[in-house]
């Protein structure tokens, strides 16, 4: 059963996207913030800001195709006390200017907000080269930063949301494709917590983003046809990641299991294994294997790389059986 | 004061700032000599003539901003922004050390009066950019500095945010380039030519000056000219040289990241001094 507390409805139908959610918050709330400037690197279609640019164009700054001096820029508004929110696809920000994200933005505790679109193999047709599979492990070592990653459109309106209420640098994981609904508009979104879905005592399943939903299928499916009881925890914090959250479930199901749309190298699973490294529960981590993606259907783009439902459950019941 | 007793008084300044940063180096036994020592006429200027900024109150809306790009040349800052009151001069001992909030290269949040951190080449001129955008948003009238190298233009970031400078002819924004033709390994027209680097800025929309950076009167009058120019970025292109007042650091590659040994220091200290009492006569 979904966790009543959370007011979480899945919502199969209505299909909606991920970044429209950060177009939406940023165009609600360029007016009760005149000091919110949004910036952004030669996308503003892709990266849903076109509207506010329309509508605040005082509070638009088009850079162009330079994500490294957006993210200078945004730094040196920031100094000024404005809220700067940067947008370009995760690839190239915080992909090209790792290095502006860690001394301008992150050594400076600049008040920037990096919304990095078009992660993962949700990507798809575009390629390798467009699907960040790498943003979450490299920002994850920077101090400073908060790093979320949604699940949802809903999710996705309170992270930005909450970005802006927040002094300090943030990360934001967006993506492309329309999508299932499993948050409301109730559902909250609170700082550096996760969120308990479905409780179980056989197993946790963690998981972040919208690789949720693949999860979801899984975890349905072997809890209807194996009668295992499976704990389910979205994450949408990375960092701070909410390590008592994470310990309070692996110490009643014994054992864990992390899904992710990333390399399995530097990603969610190794945040959710650095913060159980003093525990001593089994944790296999289900992500991108040390390879590159390709073009093609997000959904052949998951099969072929071990993240869809079905290759979810195959692996998590080749986990079960070992661990008997 | 007339403008003649501004400059000679200038003048005693740089000497003075010039004298801690060889003391700064010395003490730290590490650091950047030569871009320190030949900057010190500009941050001079710019300190004690034309920043509007008060130590007492470092984070005021409106004050001039000083952003350092080159952040390796920072001894010069912290000489400049303790004679200028920010912190106390015992402080600059500090500098290099464990616990200071002189850092080898300057961090904003560790030091009131540092706008930026730098020292990776090249992002201070987009955080400029960004600040002098503020002024234009919020229609504050301050002033933008931004103090880079030649070196430095060889990252790509920097041409990056000269380019939507010049395109969006942003006023009050003025780069000084310290153009004294030395890099880490060597002499700049060899490691990467930036010549011809006035042609390179006009064609990216900057209006440009060009100044013997170690000349206070030339100094005095391009700083004075720049503030008055709104219609388009600034650059004042200094040409200075490496180590200046120091003979024997003076045009050497080799002092630009090498702090002076004690007796070294001792013979840079008379060198200061021999060559500020001849100017002045």
């Amino acid at each position: 059963m979904l966790n009543p507390a959370l007011n979480l409805n899945l919502d199969l139908i209505n299909k909606k996207s991920i970044r429209d959610g950060a177009g939406f918050s940023l165009l609600k709330n360029g007016e009760e913030y005149p000091n919110l400037i949004v910036l952004c690197a030669d996308l503003r279609e892709s990266t849903r800001v076109e509207e506010f640019a329309k509508k605040f164009p005082k509070q638009f700054i088009e850079i162009g195709v330079a994500e490294q001096n957006m993210a200078g820029v945004a730094a040196g508004l920031a100094s000024c006390g404005n809220i700067t929110v940067i947008n370009s696809f995760a690839v190239f920000s915080p992909g090209r200017n790792w290095d502006q994200v860690r001394v301008s933005i992150c050594y400076s505790n600049s008040n920037v907000k990096i919304i990095g679109h078009h992660a993962g193999l949700l990507t798809g047709q575009d390629g390798a080269t467009h699907q960040a599979l790498e943003d979450i492990a490299i920002t994850r070592v920077l101090p400073n930063l908060i790093i979320i990653n949604p699940v949802d459109y809903e999710q996705m309106v309170k992270a930005v949301d909450l970005a802006i209420n927040y002094e300090g640098p943030v990360y934001i994981r967006s993506y492309r494709e329309k999508l299932p609904q499993i948050t409301a508009a109730n559902t909250p979104l609170e700082f550096g917590k996760a969120q308990l879905i479905t409780e179980g005592i056989d197993l946790t399943v963690i998981v972040s983003g919208p690789i949720f939903f693949e999860a979801l299928n899984a975890v349905s499916e072997i809890e209807n046809e194996k009668g295992i009881s499976i704990e389910l925890i979205n994450l949408p914090f990375i960092k701070p990641i909410d390590k008592e959250a994470l310990v309070r479930s692996l110490s009643k199901t014994k054992k864990g299991v992390v899904i992710e749309e990333h390399q399995i190298h530097g990603g969610v699973g190794s945040a959710v294994l650095e913060a159980l490294a003093e525990e001593n529960y089994p944790v296999k981590l289900i992500g991108i294997s040390d390879t590159f993606g390709e073009s093609g259907d997000p959904k052949d783009l998951y099969e072929k790389y071990g993240i869809s439902s079905k290759q979810i459950t195959k692996k998590i019941l080749q986990f079960l059986e070992r661990q008997k | 004061m007339t403008s003649v007793e501004e400059i000679t008084k200038l003048k005693e300044i740089s000497f003075e700032l010039r004298k801690s940063v060889i003391k700064m180096l010395t003490h730290a036994k590490s650091g950047h000599a030569a871009g320190s020592l030949g900057m010190a006429d500009i941050f001079a200027a710019l300190y004690f003539k034309f920043l509007n900024i008060n130590p007492k109150n470092p984070y005021e809306l409106n004050r001039d901003r000083l952003i350092l790009s080159n952040g390796h040349i920072c001894p010069v800052l912290y000489a400049s922004m303790s004679k200028k009151g920010f912190f106390p001069e015992e402080e600059l001992l500090t500098f290099r050390q464990i616990d200071s909030r002189l850092q080898g290269h300057p961090h904003n949040t560790s030091l009131p009066g540092v706008e930026n951190s730098s020292g990776p080449l090249g992002q201070g001129i987009s955080f400029g950019v960004g600040v002098a955008m503020n002024a234009q948003i919020t229609n504050y009238k301050y002033k933008t500095f931004i103090l880079g190298s030649d070196g430095e233009l060889n990252e790509g970031q920097s041409w990056e945010a000269i380019m939507l400078a010049g395109a969006r002819k942003i006023p009050g924004l003025i780069l000084i380039i310290d153009k004294n033709n030395i890099q880490i390994s060597g002499k700049t027209q060899e490691i990467l030519d930036l010549d011809p680097l006035n042609e390179k800025f006009e064609s990216f929309g900057w209006y440009v000056l060009e100044i013997d950076g170690n000349n206070m009167e030339e100094i005095y009058l391009a700083i004075s000219k720049s503030v008055t120019i709104i219609s388009k970025p600034v650059v004042i292109i200094a040409n200075t040289i490496p180590g200046f007042g120091v003979d024997f650091m003076e045009y050497k590659f080799e002092w630009h990241g090498k702090p002076p040994s004690e007796s070294e220091a001792k013979l840079a200290i008379e060198s200061l001094e021999k060559n500020y009492k001849n100017e002045k006569k």
